[in-house]
This record gives structure tokens, C-alpha cells and sequence, in this order.
């Protein structure tokens, strides 16, 4: 078998467990509320060419910070701008930056830890303290070190969100190799003559697949509460992209006006967003340990 | 294994976690794409004044000789000079560090109460409408940027209601001395407690007012994982037999959660707090910016707005140098309060 069909079979694997999420109890349906929320903030910022009633960077639309009304539902912004407009635009780069940090972190995370684990000895020990130093280190610090070098961008804010939370894939895929190496099926596999690659891919890599899905699914709220993070400390992307971050910063400056519009909005979808993922990983983790279900 | 020798042990692990820590920030800043001098004044400088700068700063010498120079500093306690006004990183660093401390402190209390107390409740109701709701409380406050949370609670108490100020650490003149008996003088830094050496209520009751709504914005955030740990923590414990044993007794259900239970749930919560500091100082950076607190986090997010690299690089390797070290307690204070962990 190809290491495509593999994944193939891996895949085809995990479906029918998110179908069947409704039948596992609270923690299917905390998994089925969580991805409905992040689902939904996807598809109005795909949809956003369509549905937004103004261009999010058109200025002077309405009145300087309009409270809520029937033409402008979530008011206006100190430059007139409709804050509707911005609202639906406004997740397309913060999605953009979670995903590709995710990505990262799979693509070097996943492999580090399977190879480490696998290899033992000093390469496992060296890897593994270079990890854990990072891993030890204040993540949104990091991240601001490592955004602040390579300047503003959304590609290189999802590579500084990457290298504070490679270490979490890391962590888990090690730890699971280390237990799973030993459990008897992987042994019989080794004495059928399965050579080293190809245990590590089709004995252990899948059983360990579904902790890499829930990793990756509340790291997506850390990345996404990193990226606003980042944008509030002043290390965000150019002003001329709408951005929930991006607002919720500005708005700070206009809080003594009382113009609460401005940030509620904004900060309610990172906070849908993040919660949904948050929620969606909280539930599969509890589907996939159901120790305390008991 | 004696404590001691674990003790040793542990120190001695620190060294090369602090050592690749200060080489990678040193990577980060002068190896990552981005000449910090040049990125500093942007296009608006003539190259004799960059010749200028990197000679005072020191960044004209060769790579090794340069971290050389940072590793043999930082034994000193120097971290260099700032690119902006060329005054003393550590100096600054040393002033702004107090309101740090005092706003972490006041807030992993918070975090460690109010989580605990919700994990407690929760575990004694497990399953109900009470335990969920404190469930959800604990994801949700996981998923709230600290700096949003920060700006409603502005809004609210400060701006709409005048019970809090929106900002600041406190009111002019209203600076507490500490403690002053003849020649000897001792302050802390610390406001809420320089005040009470100072023996002035008046003060005291001004610092915490400022501190009031910065530490319940930052407390809340840190605390679902608190409620996390201790509901799943007490659930486990709650069945064991000398649960039963005391409930058969005749323990009221009260003594039998705090008394037993919660005692059993202590060194995880230890353990956690220390886990923790390092989200705790993430979370101070945003809501020292959200509530101008003038400690590390704000010194360091005006530093980025100014492009001063040497106090970026020096306020990120205190904040490591921190963690280091309270992890390093933290494990010895689990090590002496479980024996198990030595051997």
C-alpha cells in the first residue's frame, strides 16, 4: 500500500466517528456545537463578497461613530466605515493566519515528534529539550520577538504563531509513539519483518491521529487569540485589511467616547471563533479519553 | 534520591534550558531577516550614522564575538543599551518590574480562588444544569482575548458606572513611600504593600482601586484552567474509599469536599500555578496595554512601536529568565511536598 492510500484509508477512517458524533453524549454534541460556530463564521467570510452591505474600507459611509441603527446595524466606526461590513470581512485574515500556522505545525511537529520518539537516544533527548525550551517559554512573547524581526505580514505572523505551538504537536505525538511503541500489535508487526518506516506510518501514525486532530483543533483557538494578540500590540497587519483584531485594537482608543459598538462586535467573533474551536476540541479529546465518562 | 541531590539535579538541568533560550533569542534578533539597526530608522538614516549606531551598540563586532559579549553581560545583569534614548535596558526593566509583580500576584489569586471554588462546586454537582454551566464558564473564559474582556470591563465600571478608573496605577501625589524609621528605608515597589508599611490606609485603598479591575479582568481568564483541574482532580478523588469513609462517619458533606477532597487536589493546583506563570506574564503584556499598567508588558509593547530592538531582545530574555526560574521553584517545592517525585 502507498503511503497515499494510507492517508486515504485514514481519512475514510474518521469520517464516520464525526457522523456518529451525535450518539456519544454531551461531549458529541459539545464537538457538534463548537464546529457548527466555527462552520458558520467560515461560511459568512466566504461568503462576504455577497452578503456585506458596503466595502468594509470605503470611509465616510455613515456618520462618524453612528450608534447601531436600521442602515448601519452595528454603527459606524471614527472613520465612517460600517461596521457590519467590517464584521463580515473581518475574519477572512485571522482564518488565513490560524490555518496556516496549524499547517506548519503539523507539517514540522508531527514528524519531529514520530522520528524522535522513534529514534531514541540523543536525538530524541536533544529535540526534546530544544521543545520543551520553547514550550516552557511565555508563547505570546515569543511570538512577539519572532513577529517583530520579520516585519508585518500574515504569512509571517502565522510562521511566529507556528514556532510557539510546534511543540504541543510535538509533545503528543512523542509521548503516544512512547506508549504505542510497546503495545504488542506493533511487536507482532516488528516480528513479521514490517521494516521501521513502515511500522511508524501504518501501525502507530494512525492510532495516534485522532490526539493530532484534537491538538490541532484547540490550537486553532490559541492561534487565533495569538493573532489577535499580536494585532494589539501593535505587530498586525496593514491598516487597509479589515480585521477583527485590527478593530478591537482601535477601538481602544475610542472607549472614553462610549462608542462600545466599535469592540463589542469585533471581539464577539474571536471569541465565537475561538470558543467554537475551543469547544470542538474540548468535546473530541473527551470522546477520544473517555476515562472520566465513567 | 535526598532532596538536596534532586535539588542539584534540577539547578543544573535550568542551565542549558537558560543557555538555548538566550541563543535563541540572540538567533531571533540578529540572524532572522532584518537588520535591527536598519529596520530601526528605516530608509531615513545616512549610512554613517548606521556605522554610528552599531559601533555604540556594539553590533559591528563579529556574530561570536557579539554573543560572546551578551552571554558575559547578562552575568552582570546587563542587557545592553537601548537604540532609542541609549539608556540602561536592565535599568528600565527594574522599574517597570514591580507593577508586574503586583498585578500577577493579585491575579493568580484571583485565578486560583475563583477556580477553585468553581471546580469544587462543579464536582460536587457532577452533572447537573451547576456543573456544566461552571464547564462552559471554564472554556469560555479560555476563549476570551484578556485584552476584550479588559475593554468591556472599561466600558462598564469605568466609563459607564465611574466605580473604577480606566487606567493607570495610581493617582498623582497618591505614591506610597514604604517604610521609613530613621536612616533605614525599605519600599517594595509593590504600591499595595508599600502603602501598608507606609502606614497610610488612604493610599492603599487608592492602589488597589487602580489594581481592582486589571487583576479581576486577568484572574477570570487564567481561571478556567484552574476550574478544569480541580473539578476533574476532585471528581477522581470523590470515589476513592476514604471519601466514603468519612461521609460514613458522619462528616458533613461540607468538611468532606474542603476538608478531604480539596486537600488531595493541592499539589496539582501548585503545579499548575507554576505551569501557568508563563500564560500569566503572556496575559499581563495584554492587559498592561488594555489598562496602562505601567509595568514589563507595556515597557515592552512601547518598545515595539519605537523599533527598539536591544529592550525588545532584553525585556523578552527577562521574561524567560522568570519562567526559568519559577519552574525551577516550583518543582522543588513539589519535590519537597511529594517525596515521590525524587525517586
Amino acid at each position: 500500500m502507498t503511503q497515499d492510500e494510507t492517508r486515504g484509508r485514514i481519512i475514510v477512517q474518521l469520517l464516520p466517528r464525526i457522523v456518529s458524533l451525535r450518539k456519544r453524549g454531551l461531549a458529541g454534541w459539545i464537538t457538534i456545537i463548537g464546529l457548527a460556530m466555527v462552520i458558520a463564521v467560515v461560511l459568512m467570510t466566504l461568503a462576504a463578497p455577497w452578503i456585506s452591505p458596503h466595502d468594509p474600507n470605503e470611509i465616510s459611509i455613515g456618520p462618524v461613530l453612528a450608534p447601531p441603527s436600521w442602515s448601519f446595524p452595528l454603527g459606524t466606526n471614527h472613520m465612517g466605515q460600517d461596521m457590519l461590513s467590517r464584521l463580515i470581512w473581518g475574519g477572512s485574515t485571522m482564518l488565513q493566519v490560524a490555518v496556516f500556522s496549524v499547517i506548519v505545525c503539523l507539517v514540522v511537529g508531527v514528524p519531529v515528534g514520530l522520528l524522535s520518539s522513534f529514534a531514541g537516544g540523543l536525538v530524541d533527548k536533544s529535540s526534546s529539550l530544544v521543545m520543551d525550551s520553547i514550550y516552557a517559554f511565555p508563547g505570546l512573547v515569543l511570538a512577539i520577538a519572532i513577529s517583530a524581526m520579520l516585519g508585518p505580514g500574515a504569512v509571517n505572523m502565522a510562521l511566529s504563531i507556528a514556532v510557539v505551538y510546534v511543540p504541543s504537536y510535538y509533545r503528543i505525538v512523542r509521548s503516544q509513539v512512547l506508549t504505542i511503541k510497546e503495545l504488542p500489535y506493533v511487536e507482532a508487526a516488528r516480528m513479521i519483518g514490517a521494516p521501521g518506516r513502515s511500522t511508524l506510518l501504518r501501525y502507530i501514525l494512525p492510532n495516534i491521529l485522532p490526539s493530532i486532530v484534537a491538538v490541532a483543533t484547540v490550537n486553532f483557538a490559541d492561534a487565533i487569540l495569538t493573532a489577535a494578540g499580536l494585532t494589539f500590540v501593535g505587530l498586525g497587519l496593514p491598516i487597509s485589511t479589515p480585521d477583527w483584531g485590527w478593530d478591537l485594537t482601535y477601538g481602544r482608543r475610542l472607549l472614553p467616547s462610549g462608542a462600545w459598538w466599535v469592540i463589542a462586535f469585533p471581539g464577539l467573533m474571536i471569541v465565537i471563533l475561538a470558543l467554537g474551536f475551543a469547544l470542538a476540541g474540548e468535546g473530541l479529546s473527551e470522546l477520544l479519553n473517555p476515562k472520566l465518562e465513567q | 534520591m535526598t532532596l538536596r541531590s534532586y535539588v542539584i539535579g534540577r539547578v543544573l538541568l535550568t542551565i542549558p534550558m537558560i543557555l538555548l533560550l538566550l541563543t535563541l533569542v540572540f538567533v531571533i534578533v540578529r540572524i532572522l531577516p532584518g537588520d535591527p539597526v536598519l529596520v530601526h530608522f528605516e530608509k531615513q538614516a545616512t549610512p554613517a550614522m548606521i556605522e554610528e549606531m552599531r559601533r555604540q551598540l556594539g553590533l559591528n563586532k563579529p556574530l561570536e564575538q557579539q554573543y560572546v559579549d551578551y552571554l558575559l553581560g547578562l552575568l552582570h545583569g546587563d542587557l545592553g543599551r537601548s537604540m532609542a534614548d541609549f539608556s540602561s535596558v536592565s535599568q528600565q526593566i527594574f522599574t517597570a518590574f514591580p507593577a508586574t509583580l503586583e498585578l500577577s500576584i493579585y491575579s493568580m489569586t484571583i485565578a486560583v480562588l475563583l477556580g477553585v471554588f468553581l471546580g469544587a462546586r462543579a464536582s460536587r454537582s457532577y452533572n447537573s444544569v451547576e456543573d456544566h454551566s461552571i464547564r462552559i464558564f471554564g472554556i469560555a473564559s479560555y476563549a476570551i482575548p484578556v485584552f476584550f474582556l479588559g475593554m468591556v470591563f472599561q466600558l462598564i465600571f469605568a466609563i459607564d458606572l465611574h466605580l473604577f478608573p480606566t487606567g493607570g496605577r495610581v493617582s498623582l501625589g497618591m505614591i506610597p513611600l514604604g517604610l521609613s524609621i530613621g536612616g533605614f528605608h525599605l519600599s517594595t515597589g509593590l504600591y499595595t504593600v508599600d502603602s501598608l508599611l507606609e502606614g497610610n490606609l488612604a493610599k492603599f485603598l487608592g492602589a488597589f482601586h487602580y489594581l481592582f479591575l486589571p487583576s479581576l479582568t486577568l484572574g477570570i481568564v487564567l481561571s478556567g484552567i484552574f476550574v478544569r483541574l480541580t473539578r476533574s482532580n476532585m471528581i477522581e478523588t470523590l470515589r476513592l474509599d476514604f471519601v466514603t469513609a468519612a461521609r460514613a462517619r458522619g462528616l458533613s458533606e461540607r468538611a468532606v469536599l474542603y476538608g478531604y477532597a480539596l486537600r488531595n487536589a493541592f499539589l496539582p493546583i501548585l503545579t499548575m500555578m507554576g505551569l501557568q506563570f508563563a500564560a500569566l506574564l503572556a496575559g499581563a503584556i495584554l492587559t498592561e496595554t488594555t489598562f496602562s499598567w505601567p509595568g514589563l508588558g507595556r515597557y515592552l509593547v512601547d518598545r515595539i512601536a519605537f523599533r527598539d530592538y536591544t529592550a525588545i531582545q532584553g525585556a523578552i530574555v527577562f521574561f524567560g529568565l522568570l519562567v526559568a526560574l519559577v519552574s525551577l521553584v516550583v518543582d522543588i517545592l513539589y519535590a519537597y511536598f511529594d517525596p515521590r517525585i525524587r525517586f
